[in-house]
């Protein structure tokens, strides 16, 4: 189907978010939407979803033109879309999430086994590996992108819009993801395709709209290079990789040993892990999502209840210890799911800066809050950490995705740390800011910070790692320097230690990474 | 590459396979603990509290039951002691199950409920044999008076049900009683039949229902002000009728109508259940149906599925394509009439009159049965239950001719309901899961 947006306006007070923007995709073809955070990609989107309500401007389907007064409309006109912030009921099932608003079933009962089945067959055929029972909440960001992603295929839309469906895959599944998008493409789908990662628009992509400060402001043939379009997107040259002078790693300042946690199911989440962090140095953990990265991460942060051994940071046992009382020691922390549990939506961009620090001076004494220094220390990290914001009083959730992730950034390194733990420290990014984080977490290190990354990106934490930790079903595998091979990476994620990896590689075995990792042009 | 560890082909996306291990949960031992001390207590206090020579008669068949070879007795005296030390000895028993069970991990799935439900059920009938020792419990009319109590509270904690699941907080069920009951009353006197009333309750609390609905839903107010705001104005409007036209002309307005009761035949006949299950109002079946149609009903109908998506996650649900907004209403006015029936009960459901606040906290404690009962329509109909149930011994207590029975202070008696309810509810209520979006009021952009 055609589609058409025509002069397509919206405000949000008294800031234009969308200004007059007109933009056609054409029956089968793969347009990529490219813009900084905060440009105004996802309200266009939520604008042609209906979601949101325009203040001006018409949309055009089949050059007809169409009047949405909510999704229901746009659904029945066949516009499907994977939704920057996962639109998922969490206590429901996969198979019940899939199914809403859609279901199968006669005389109004639910036909739980057809949508069983439904989520079995997509996910078959996507090389995703999703069961239909498992429920939603209990699931890692990465599996709930791949669920959101199967409901919005299973509905068979005409008009397909994609915003960051792939912010949190690994970069097999981005693979796979699109072959799928190749393939609707030559059914005569329309997509639009929105996403930071320059190589898969460059792998992708038919058309490219680049949209700046809520205005389009040019196109682009895929061809150009990453360089080119990165400039484009965000008005200035970028760098894309990262150069960093090599670690000077000082003593041990974390010390894990024999950390443990079980579910109440007596399931073990963590297996007796032993970790060493040096201060000035950045390891890295790399491996399958679902593998014990959060609970590491949680653990070290006290969030994980019963967790068993001990944690020394600075020769202080962290184990059995309050949040509060880790973070006052000094951890910066960044969880893997914003939404849930780093912001707090409702609160103001300021609030959500001190949240980790207002009962302490200086924006606090006693029971009284100082609003003067945390308005001073929030206008001060949105502009070091260029959040795009109307006002630091404004609701965080009214923030771009990309944005709310540079707050999160923004409060856990704010303030001298003792350790830094991030998980997709740049999820859903763009270039230029992650150029910006990646810079702001080595000098963290550069500063005699130890430091520790998380990311399904196997790009990111290579990029910024002086050693790799790989994690497999809850243990540490083992522990590689930076520079390790792509292919024994990979295979040591798939359960290998390192020197069964490094002879099957020697012995020519390869991973589905690489491929990927060839045909787009970083590492 | 015969030096694999695991799996020998690299998917990115190979499932993680649990390990279980023998660990201990930090609490393990917390619930034997406490089923030990209240086992040793019943020892204690219900054993050796019953004096030796008393015993305790239970009634169970009556005269006229259907009970072929007289298959369950009539009434049967058991030597009080003895019965409480055996049920006590019992119920020790099943904490050593649990301890055992929880200090060597062993998983007991199902089982595990079960036992606490039987230890429950045992050191409740301690209770009763302590309690009513040199009397005589008759058994079928005790849950007879628990049936009478419960069905209000039922009614009006599938009100909650329908109400908070769709994300409106319904603190004015209290108001839907008192108008349902107030509504059955006024139209059936006028009319001249219970059956007139039967339908003008359910009718006369949807005024109620609408103003929530309106002020939560439509304009947004904070929903347990407006439920609380509805409450008072339930009161101010059922008094001042009350006051003014049923006073000065009972007869035309305020009688004492009752629904007939519906007598199955032969089932009606079974000893101990027969009569409380089967000889009762419409109101009484209506409730039970109304219990399986919407437990059917939230949990295998696409209505359900999206009634929860919506107290979940509005705005997930708006982009499927689901009518927030109008889902809510729908559920706060079918909610409103339900509870319309629960008030109907205390009137025409038992023959008496409509008297000045007449539901006197009753909407309150069917919120805390919705709450017990996790947002179920079983777990509330269970509540319910359980909180008619203490309701009908402490009447049933305080009528004890005096020199037989434990001798409770009646002041006693009267708290036993309210702190049945305080404990159960404390007791679960970190368990029990809100819907997420209850009483958030959904704003489109
Ligand atoms: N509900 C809202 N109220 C006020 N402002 C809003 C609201 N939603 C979005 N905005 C503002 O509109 C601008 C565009 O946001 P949008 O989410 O469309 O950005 P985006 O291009 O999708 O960015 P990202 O790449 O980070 O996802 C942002 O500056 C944001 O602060
Ligand atoms: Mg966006």
């Amino acid at each position: 189907m055609k589609l058409e947006l025509r002069g397509i306006t919206k405000v949000f007070g008294t800031f234009v978010a969308n200004d007059a923007i007109d933009l056609v995709v054409e029956p089968g073809e793969i347009h990529s939407l490219l813009g900084e955070n905060g440009a105004g990609k996802s309200t266009l989107m939520n604008v042609l979803y209906g979601l949101y309500r325009p203040d001006g401007g018409e949309i055009l389907l089949d050059d007809e033109p169409v009047r949405f007064s909510g999704p229901g409309d746009a659904m029945r006109a066949g516009i499907g879309m994977v939704h920057q912030h996962f639109m998922l009921v969490p206590p429901f099932t996969v198979a019940e999430n899939v199914m809403l608003g859609n279901e199968p079933g006669t005389f109004g009962f639910l036909d739980l086994a057809s949508a069983r089945r439904t989520v079995r067959e997509l996910s078959a055929r996507f090389g995703f590996d999703i069961d239909p029972d498992a429920v939603v909440e209990d699931l890692p960001v990465g599996a709930q992108q791949r669920v959101e992603i199967i409901k919005a295929l299973s509905r068979q839309a005409k008009v397909l819009v994609l915003d960051e469906p792939t912010a949190v895959l690994t970069p097999h599944e981005t693979d796979e993801l699109m072959g799928i998008m190749r393939q609707l493409r030559d059914e005569g789908t329309s997509i639009v395709f929105i996403t930071h990662k320059l190589r898969e628009v460059k792998a992708v992509a038919d058309r490219i709209t680049v949209i700046r400060r809520g205005r389009i402001v040019g196109t682009a043939d895929p061809s150009a290079d990453q360089t080119e379009l990165a400039s484009l997107m965000v008005g200035r040259s970028v760098a894309l990789d990262l150069d960093k002078a090599p670690a000077a790693p000082g003593e041990v300042a974390l010390e894990v040993r024999g950390l443990g946690v079980t579910d109440a199911d007596g399931v073990v989440l963590l297996d007796d892990v032993d970790l060493d962090v040096h201060r000035g140095e950045v390891l890295g953990v790399a491996g399958v999502q679902g593998n014990g990265q959060t609970e590491l991460t949680e653990a070290l942060l006290g969030l994980q209840k019963g967790a068993r051994g001990s944690i020394r940071l600075d020769g202080a046992e962290l184990v059995g210890r309050s949040t509060r009382q880790i973070l006052d020691a000094g951890v910066g922390f960044v969880p893997e799911d914003r939404t849930h549990d780093a912001l707090v939506p409702d609160f103001s961009v300021a609030e959500n800066l001190v949240l980790d620090q207002h009962h302490r001076a200086p924006y606090a004494t006693g029971v009284l809050l100082h609003p003067e220094a945390v308005r001073r220390r929030a206008t001060a990290e949105v502009e070091e950490f260029d959040v795009r914001t109307g006002s630091i009083d404004d609701a965080v959730s009214t923030l771009s995705g990309g944005n709310q992730q540079k707050v999160v950034m923004a409060r856990a390194l704010g303030r001298d740390l003792s350790l830094f733990i991030a998980s997709q420290p740049t999820r859903g990014v763009d270039v230029g800011s992650i150029e910006f984080l990646h810079r702001r977490i080595v000098a963290e290190r550069d500063k005699g910070t130890p430091v520790i990354i998380v990311s399904t990106e196997l790009d990111e934490v290579i990029q910024l790692s002086d050693r790799i930790a790989v994690m497999y079903r809850g243990g540490i595998l083992g522990i590689v320097p930076a520079d390790e091979d792509r292919d024994v990476l990979g295979l040591m994620m798939a359960g290998y230690t390192a020197e069964a990896a490094r002879e099957a590689v020697a012995a020519g075995a390869r991973t589905s990474d690489t491929t990927l990792a060839d045909e787009g042009d970083i590492v | 590459m015969s030096t694999l560890v695991q799996d020998p082909v690299p998917v990115a996306d190979a499932p993680v396979v649990p390990v279980r291990t023998s660990e201990r949960l930090r609490s393990w031992w917390h619930l034997p603990t406490a089923l030990t001390v209240l086992a040793l207590a019943a020892l204690l206090v219900f054993g050796l509290g019953s004096p030796a020579a008393d015993s305790t008669t239970f009634r169970l068949a009556a005269e006229g039951d259907l009970n072929p070879g007289g298959i369950v007795p009539g009434d049967v005296a058991i030597p009080a002691r003895v019965l409480a030390i055996v049920l006590a000895a019992l119920c020790l028993v099943i904490a050593g199950v649990l301890w055992w069970a929880s200090a060597t991990v062993t998983a007991l799935g199902r089982w595990r409920t079960a036992l606490v439900v039987v230890f429950g059920l045992l050191w409740v009938i301690a209770f009763l044999d302590w309690a009513f020792h040199g009397a005589t419990v008759d058994v079928g009319a005790m849950l007879q008076t628990m049936m009478v109590l419960a069905v209000p509270l039922a009614f009006g904690a599938l009100s909650g049900v329908l109400s908070e699941r769709s994300g409106v907080i319904n603190i004015a069920i209290e108001g839907q009683l008192l108008m349902g009951a107030f509504g059955a009353v006024l139209v059936g006197s006028m009319v001249g039949s219970p059956w007139a009333g039967l339908i003008a309750a359910p009718v006369m609390s949807l005024l109620i229902g609408v103003l929530l609905a309106l002020f939560a839903v439509g304009y947004r107010v904070q929903q347990i002000i407006v439920g609380v705001v509805l409450n008072v104005f339930a009161i101010g409007l059922t008094s001042f009728f009350f006051g003014t036209v049923m006073k000065q002309n009972p007869q035309m307005f305020n009688q004492p109508l009752r629904l007939p009761t519906l007598r199955i035949p032969l089932l009606a006949d079974l000893p101990v259940i027969g009569r409380v299950l089967f000889e009762q109002n419409i109101l009484v079946y209506l409730m039970w149906i109304i219990v399986a149609v919407l437990t059917v009903a939230l949990f295998r109908t696409r209505w359900g599925l999206r009634v929860r998506a919506v107290g979940e996650h509005p705005r997930a649900a708006d982009t499927v394509g689901i009518n927030v907004n109008g889902t809510r209403w729908g559920n706060v006015l079918l909610g409103s009439a339900v509870a319309g029936l629960g008030g109907a009960t205390l009137t025409i459901g038992t023959g008496v009159a409509f008297g000045e606040e007449m539901s006197a906290g009753k909407g309150y404690i069917a919120l805390a049965a919705m709450i017990l009962g996790r947002y179920h329509p079983v777990g509330a109909l269970a509540a319910a239950l359980l909180f008619a149930f203490t309701d009908a011994l402490q009447l049933r207590l305080g009528t004890l001719p005096t020199g037989s029975g434990a001798g409770i202070p009646s002041q006693f008696l009267l708290m036993l309901p309210y702190i049945v309810t305080l404990f159960a509810v404390a007791g679960v209520v970190g368990r029990v899961r809100v819907p997420a979006a209850d009483g958030v009021p959904y704003v489109k952009q």
